[in-house]
């Protein structure tokens, strides 16, 4: 039996999730929505990242899905009682992962600790020595002599998977696209395998390959090794990564989405109406502005510590009192965000107010709110669009940055910033721990590198003015 | 002209005191002075009276807001708000809660601030237009590509990364500059040399990109290609003219950081152990030390709406078509 | 189109200068200083230590300072009439400005005196005379500095006579004088000072006679005055239990028979204070530019504060005044041959001056540590592993690459404990019930402290088994010293007992399995803390792990700190971790933080688990009175005994001070409760410019490296463009 626990950022993922898909569905039936898209998706650069995205998109979706596990029965008992443990779907596909601690640090594919300790022999004596890890390599009985040829052995498989994997979405692809296009099957998996097709079909496929490929490779290794290592308390930091990706994700995601309704509105309302209206938004804006963001920041989540202090009946387990601190800190950094894009908006509805068909509109007496959502806001949206995607990357990295100040996330919250934070310590020791570090730093690498590479498609695809220029 | 930057001036009053409404509520939610108190009491035998001491000490222990028990205006001045927010705008900061003269600390921490925020600003301006300017002249090329490949990349690693790793690299291993610390005077460049190398390589990636983008606007300019047409050699006209008419956004896009320079950057400070405002505010942040926290938040809106008002004397002076009224 | 002009103009000029910075650089690294030296070159070789702070100290007045940040400056600069033997262990007060160690008389309620031996019930006071040296002169200060006509010269300032002062040393005239009792009373009636809220008042004013209506008298004066706090003459005004007796000579009249006073007779609390420092520090415009008791003290011990910016360095110098001292001819067994005792009989102090750095994080500090910038350094858990090593028969060494280098290694139990307290007025963990002493037990063994030491502080420390930490009278080794609730004896040394046991404890107390008995519930613990630093959500997830041991979850509440002090005073905490560093070497000062009437929320004291067993007090009380003695040890046994029981602590552990110091840094023996060592320290700088610019020769290949990868990027660009203008050239000429 289990309990579904729906988190608030969960809630909020899952409706920008829907968001999105009524969007696409929406767009697919006018043009001047679907043109632009059609451009970003022919550009191959574009289409990998894309796969970067979305694999590391499923991960947090499969991240997002929570729920507590029945404990036992016990004689007597008139309800089922849940564990206080919040697990997500993911956990659940990660498994061992997330049960296999060790005591202490050890290096990624090691099989021992990776700092000395005394140990009791039988006959009472003492000696300090590297003792062996509890599940990494456990398997082995002679680690020296055996694990290149078991770690060889596994990867070997992982590869055959993958290939099989592989070869199974090629296919699959073939026979949608041969559909579609009308074609032989033979004909379309030769088009995709050309890398001629209008889609870079062959693009998406071998940036998939590689994410396959780590994915078999990570289930077969990770069942016998630490394949990243495991950090100070022994938790494996190859889980930990994959955790953070939620995080990162729900930070440059759930922030934007916080903050449009406002930059929208109010810098619409701001260049439509001028006058008082113009007045009290600038005000506003400039006022939140002018603060710096780290304080409003800090103080905003001493704020929420202080309200789940006073309530804490409201929160059951700890999985929900850092889920408010993450939803916080996204709201937070909405509100410090928000005004770039505002006043980006109110200057160009300033322009688009001057333009005849808003002038037309107003003097057949069209009402003032459907001026602003019918002929205002759909010109608005492709300056939406580009910051939209160009925040979310600074987001990712703003986290770290946070985390670092002691304002970030919750310190039980796996992100990078976290492990980034903790790193720091560790680059210090001797010999040094590096695993940590380069784990949160290349996984976030990845994602900013592709939501970067993604949103200069995208605004090469709707800037008007780059568009004419090409 | 001066009527305008008169008006403006008078303008930001409101923000101003909207700014330090706004900071002194959202410290005394999270804070009552009673925590305050206890803070600066320290950890052994602290006892009831002595917080009500320290607050009375401090100008703490009147209502926050409004005090119902005065009369008249009174009700309105004679609380912590009024006592502690009015000083401000003749820039008199009062002493900190920790019993040290804000402005004092102010004036002292600023230079080690600037010292590293000028140099990062000019190398920074001076790395970022070559690179760019180059990447422009080699636009289309595979220089040029990898260039903006390369921006893109370096965009995309943490800033902290840099700082974690230049110092690993340069202080723990190499033994070229200090690991951290500062000293006044002529001495300051050894320690400064590494947080300018480091801030002025971490923003080439997002400024050069940017940059290039201007360039390659202007580059594509009818007068640019009737100048090309003519014969005019490619390098001169990128110095001549391309340079000269992108610098105008580039400038004026940059003034309004200018006074911000002050405020000094929190985190570089933080790792080099450079005592300036940067690191003023994060340990004024974390001590809770509502006078300096009060104050800076004060300073940076100053600066912020001087920044604006800077911005646009800046586009009348570059150009004139532009009137203030 | 001028501006790009001007630009290419000037960049004639920009070269020379860029070439002339270069040439400055090259001069400045032929120095023979390392590059990377964070100190300016004149120092080179100077009798400096160098060491640092990571927070800038609040106070440093005496009334007021209790930090361990501030004491290290305190300690130096003033000089109460006792001190610790730096040598000597068990730690052993000596007269310092005092001629000899003072002894208390007994008076009856009538005033009679009693003889020594009287009981703790009769006597009613207890009397301290104490003497001190003639000749002792202060640092000199502008507070003693006279004009011809033998006038104070700075105690009338205006605001106008201090424009362009801006610190202690723009006064041009010092002045100094000699030490006389009166300034020690003076001392003791500023305790009371309604504005100065000393921290041990409250404390104090149980104790010493007449202390608590005495800060009622100085309220009310304020009061009637009006007039600015410092200005009032607390000579004016007598203090019952401290007054003067003649030039050298003063009085203490402490309520009760108080053994410990003697302890706080060798803290900076009651160290002298001139009357001058007070009146020249409460001038108008003084406040404003920073420059007040707490940031310029005035003393006369061995060193003075001479620079004060907290924002990047404090500096202490020798005092020129200093009444000398000579360092302890006799030590324990053992320091001989330690070489402490080479320079026994020389006078102190041995350092000219010492430089004290801002330095907020710990890595550049281990880092300038290693590189010979910093002179003594403590181990952090992260940098353990580089540094030390521990033998196969767990003796502690440093690492070869360490003992190359020439560092030098102390170790010391502290005397302190960090405990994990159980609230005893939360319902589920607290009060007397047998349900929830068993889970307190269970969970007592369940704690692997043993473990949480090795993980988090490499071994150094030591699990307690009672509140007293080993050096303090009271404890016991061995066998009989263990906590049978919670460990075996082996012949290895105590044994925590097993999971199984700490299970079987929670089964008896209702929770089998973690899960109410009754109602099938898990059982949810709730551990109260303020998190924040990288370390800590590691230390949170072990401690989860150690609570899911036993099947009981613990949920963690992170709060910032007001928050949680909040909670510890109002009683809503339920677990909780806490710390106590020793005030002095008593017992008592351990036990007391488990007295009833200490208890937090109800009397605001220092008992935060508001542990209240009637027993225990009545034995404290008894305890607290009696000298150190087989009859003492048996009423502190009796007394550990009912907290084992009880359980209200998980006895934590006791940290050990790691501490590393350089080759050429001398006379290192730790000292736990002395605070003004010092003046026993010596180093030598020659051996360490030696060291310094051996380790830190710059690696420049690197840099030409990157340098070479530069252009060789830019050749193709260059090339590049050549053939491009080549082109244009040929299609121009075509």
């Amino acid at each position: 039996m289990i309990q579904p626990v729906l988190l608030w950022t969960d809630a909020l993922i899952f409706v920008l999730l829907v968001v999105v898909l009524v969007f696409a569905w929406v767009a697919r039936g006018r043009e001047h929505l679907r043109a632009p898209w059609r451009e970003v998706v022919r550009s191959r650069i574009a289409v990998a990242s894309l796969v970067v995205l979305g694999v590391y998109t499923v991960t947090g979706l499969l991240d997002s899905v929570h729920y507590r596990k029945a404990l036992p029965t016990q004689d007597g008992q008139q309800e089922t009682q849940y564990s206080g443990d919040v697990l997500s779907l993911l956990d659940t596909l990660l498994g061992p992962l997330r049960t296999q601690e060790e005591k202490t640090y050890s290096a990624p594919f090691a099989t021992q600790l990776y700092a000395k300790e005394t140990v009791s022999g039988p006959d009472g004596t003492q000696t300090r020595m590297f003792p062996r890890l509890k599940y990494g390599g456990a398997h082995l009985s002679d680690p020296a002599s055996q694990k290149g040829a078991d770690i060889a052995r596994r990867s070997a498989l992982a590869l055959a998977e993958a290939v099989a994997v592989l070869l199974l979405l090629y296919g699959l692809l073939g026979l949608r696209l041969a559909r579609k296009w009308r074609r032989s099957w033979r004909a379309a998996m030769g088009t995709i395998a050309s890398g001629k097709a209008e889609v870079p079909w062959r693009t998406a496929l071998l940036t998939l390959a590689v994410f396959v490929l780590l994915i078999t490779l990570m289930i077969n290794l990770s069942a016998a090794y630490h394949v990243l290592g495991t950090d100070k308390v022994g938790q494996d930091v190859l889980y930990q990564t994959i955790k953070s990706i939620r995080t990162g994700l729900v930070i440059g995601t759930l922030t934007t989405l916080v903050m449009l309704p406002f930059a929208v509105f109010l810098g619409m309302m701001a260049g439509y109406f001028r006058g008082w209206v113009d007045d009290v938004i600038q005000y506003l804006y400039t006022t939140l502005n002018s603060i710096p963001g780290v304080l409003l920041i800090a103080a905003a989540v001493l704020m929420m510590q202080v309200y789940m202090a006073n309530h804490p009946e409201l929160f059951e387990t700890m999985a929900e009192r850092a889920d408010l601190r993450l939803l916080f800190l996204c709201l937070i950094l909405g509100i410090t965000s928000w005004t770039g894009l505002c006043r980006l908006l109110r200057g160009e509805t300033l322009k688009l107010r001057e333009l005849d068909y808003v002038q037309a509109a107003d003097a057949f007496g069209v009402s003032k709110s459907s001026i602003l959502l019918r002929h205002l806001l759909p010109n608005l949206m492709h300056l939406v669009m580009i910051a939209v995607v160009i925040d979310f990357s600074g987001l990712v990295l703003a986290e770290a940055v946070l985390s670092y100040v002691g304002v970030g996330v919750d310190p039980t919250t796996q992100s990078w910033g976290n492990m980034i934070n903790r790193a720091r310590l560790e680059m210090a020791r001797e010999p040094m721990v590096w695993w940590s570090l380069l784990a949160a730093f290349s996984f976030m690498f990845v994602l900013v590198l592709a939501a970067n590479l993604f949103s200069d498609a995208v605004r090469d695809a709707f800037d008007p003015r780059l568009r004419a220029q090409r | 002209m001066f009527a305008y930057i008169i008006r403006r001036a008078l303008y930001a009053i409101p923000i101003l005191v909207g700014v330090n409404l706004l900071t002194f509520v959202l410290f005394f939610v999270v804070n009552s002075p009673d925590d305050v108190a206890r803070m600066h009491l320290g950890m052994k035998r602290v006892t009831p009276e002595a917080i009500e001491k320290w607050k009375e000490e401090h100008g703490y222990s009147r209502p926050l807001l409004y005090n119902a028990d005065a009369s008249g205006t009174g009700k309105l001045t004679e609380t912590i708000f009024y006592d502690k927010s009015v000083r401000l705008f003749a820039f008199d900061f009062g002493s900190s809660d920790a019993g040290r003269d804000i402005g004092e600390d102010i004036s002292q921490r600023m230079w080690p601030s600037l010292a590293i925020a000028l140099p990062t600003l000019l190398i920074g301006l001076l790395v970022n237009i070559s690179f760019s300017m180059l990447l422009a002249f080699f636009r289309g090329t595979y220089l040029d590509l990898s260039g903006v490949m390369l921006c893109v990349v370096l965009m995309s690693i943490s800033g902290l990364f840099y700082i974690i790793g230049g110092q690993y690299l340069f202080s723990k291993l190499l033994h070229l500059v200090p690991v951290s610390g500062y000293e006044p005077g002529l001495q300051a460049w050894r320690f400064i040399l590494l947080p300018v190398v480091i801030g002025v390589f971490s923003g080439i990636g997002s400024s050069s990109r940017w940059y290039r983008t201007i360039f390659l606007e202007e580059i594509n300019r009818d007068y640019v290609r009737t100048a090309r047409a003519k014969g005019l050699p490619e390098v001169r006209l990128l110095f001549r003219h391309v340079l000269k008419n992108a610098l105008v956004p580039i400038l004026t896009g940059i003034v309004v950081v200018l006074p911000l320079l002050f405020m000094g950057s929190l985190i570089m400070e933080s790792f080099f152990g450079i005592p300036g405002l940067g690191s003023y505010t994060i340990e004024a942040i974390q001590t809770q030390d509502f006078a300096i926290v009060r104050a800076m938040v004060f300073l940076g809106s100053v600066l912020y709406i001087l920044g604006l008002l800077l911005t646009d004397i800046s586009y009348t002076l570059v150009d004139p078509r532009i009137r203030l009224s | 189109m001028r501006a790009p002009g001007l630009l290419f103009n000037r960049s004639i000029p920009f070269i020379k200068w860029m070439l002339c910075l270069v040439a400055v650089t090259a001069t400045v690294a032929c120095s023979d200083q390392p590059w990377n030296s964070p100190y300016p070159p004149e120092q080179a070789g100077q009798n400096i230590l160098y060491s640092s702070f990571s927070a800038r100290p609040n106070h440093l007045d005496p009334a007021r300072s209790y930090s361990s940040n501030e004491v290290v400056f305190t300690g130096q600069i003033y000089e109460p009439p006792l001190q610790y033997h730096f040598l000597k262990r068990p730690y052993q007060l000596e007269p310092l400005t005092a001629t000899q160690l003072p002894e208390a008389y007994y008076l009856d309620a009538a005033g009679q005196r009693l003889p020594d031996d009287a009981a703790a019930e009769d006597i009613a006071y207890s009397v301290y005379d104490i003497t001190i040296r003639p000749g002792i002169r202060y640092q000199p200060h502008p507070a003693f500095a006279r004009d011809r006509q033998g006038r104070y010269r700075y105690h009338a300032l205006h605001e106008q006579d201090l424009d362009g002062v801006n610190a202690l040393a723009d006064f041009s005239a010092t002045g100094s004088r000699e030490l006389i009792a009166a300034d020690y009373v003076y001392q003791i009636k500023r305790l009371a000072h309604p504005r100065l809220n000393s921290p041990i008042f409250g404390l104090m004013s149980e104790y010493i006679v007449g202390l608590k209506e005495y800060a009622a008298t100085l309220e009310r004066a304020l009061e009637e005055k009006g007039t600015d706090h410092y200005r009032l003459n607390l000579a004016d005004y007598p203090l019952a239990g401290a007054e003067v007796l003649d030039r050298y000579r003063y009085r203490i009249r402490v309520k009760g028979k108080y053994p410990q006073f003697l302890y706080w007779l060798a803290m900076p609390f009651f160290a002298p204070l001139p009357w001058e420092a007070d009146v020249f520090y409460s001038q108008p415009g003084m406040k404003e530019r920073n420059i007040t008791l707490d940031w310029y003290p005035v003393g006369t011990g061995p060193y003075m504060l001479t620079v004060n910016n907290p924002n990047r360095q404090m500096v202490l110098q020798r005092n020129p005044n200093f009444h000398g001292e000579t360092y302890p001819r006799e030590g324990d067994p053992g320091d001989v041959q330690a070489g402490f005792l080479e320079d026994a009989g020389r006078p102190m102090p041995f350092i000219d001056t010492v430089i004290y750095s801002l330095e907020k994080e710990a890595i550049p500090t281990w880092n300038k540590f290693l590189q010979g910038y910093y002179d003594v350094s403590g181990v952090s858990s992260d940098s353990f592993d580089q540094a030390i090593q521990i033998g196969s028969g767990g003796d502690i060494a440093l690492t070869p690459e360490m003992q190359k280098k020439g560092i030098h290694l102390s170790t010391a139990v502290s005397t302190s404990i960090f405990y994990m307290g159980f609230n005893m007025l939360d319902p589920v963990v607290g009060g007397d019930g047998k349900r929830a002493r068993l889970l307190r037990r269970a969970l007592s063994i369940a704690m692997d402290y043993e473990e949480y030491i090795s993980i988090f502080r490499n071994g150094r420390g030591i699990a307690a088994q009672s509140p007293l930490p080993p050096g303090i009278f009271g404890y016991v080794e061995g066998r009989e010293g263990i906590n049978p609730f919670v460990y075996d004896w082996t012949p290895q040394g105590p044994r925590r007992k097993p999971i199984a046991e700490a299970r079987r404890l929670l089964a008896e107390a209702g929770y089998p399995d973690g899960r109410d008995i009754e109602t099938g519930k898990p059982l949810v613990l709730y551990f109260d803390t303020t998190g924040g630093t990288p370390d800590s959500s590691a230390q949170q997830n072990w401690l989860r792990k150690q609570f899911a041991r036993l099947d009981i979850q613990l949920q963690i509440r992170n709060t910032d700190y007001n928050r949680f002090q909040d909670k510890m005073l109002k009683g809503t905490a339920q677990i909780f971790q806490w710390g106590w560093n020793a005030d002095y070497p008593d017992p008592e000062n351990f036990l007391f933080l488990l007295y009833g009437k200490n208890g937090k929320v109800e009397h605001n004291g220092e008992n935060a688990a508001n542990y209240n067993n009637a027993e225990y007090d009545r034995l404290f009380e008894q305890m607290k009175n009696m000298r150190n003695g087989p009859e003492r040890q048996a009423v502190i046994d009796r007394m550990v005994a009912i907290l084992r029981r009880d359980a209200p602590w998980i006895f934590g552990f006791h940290p050990k001070d790691f501490v590393l110091y350089h080759d050429w840094y001398h006379n290192a023996k730790p000292n736990l409760m002395a605070n003004n060592t010092l003046k026993y320290k010596r180093i030598d700088p020659a051996l360490r410019e030696l060291r310094r610019e051996e380790w830190n020769r710059p690696v420049v290949w690197p840099l030409i490296l990157i340098v070479l990868v530069l252009v060789v990027s830019v050749l193709p660009a260059w090339i590049g463009y050549r053939r491009h203008e080549n082109r244009r050239v040929k299609v121009v000429s075509s």
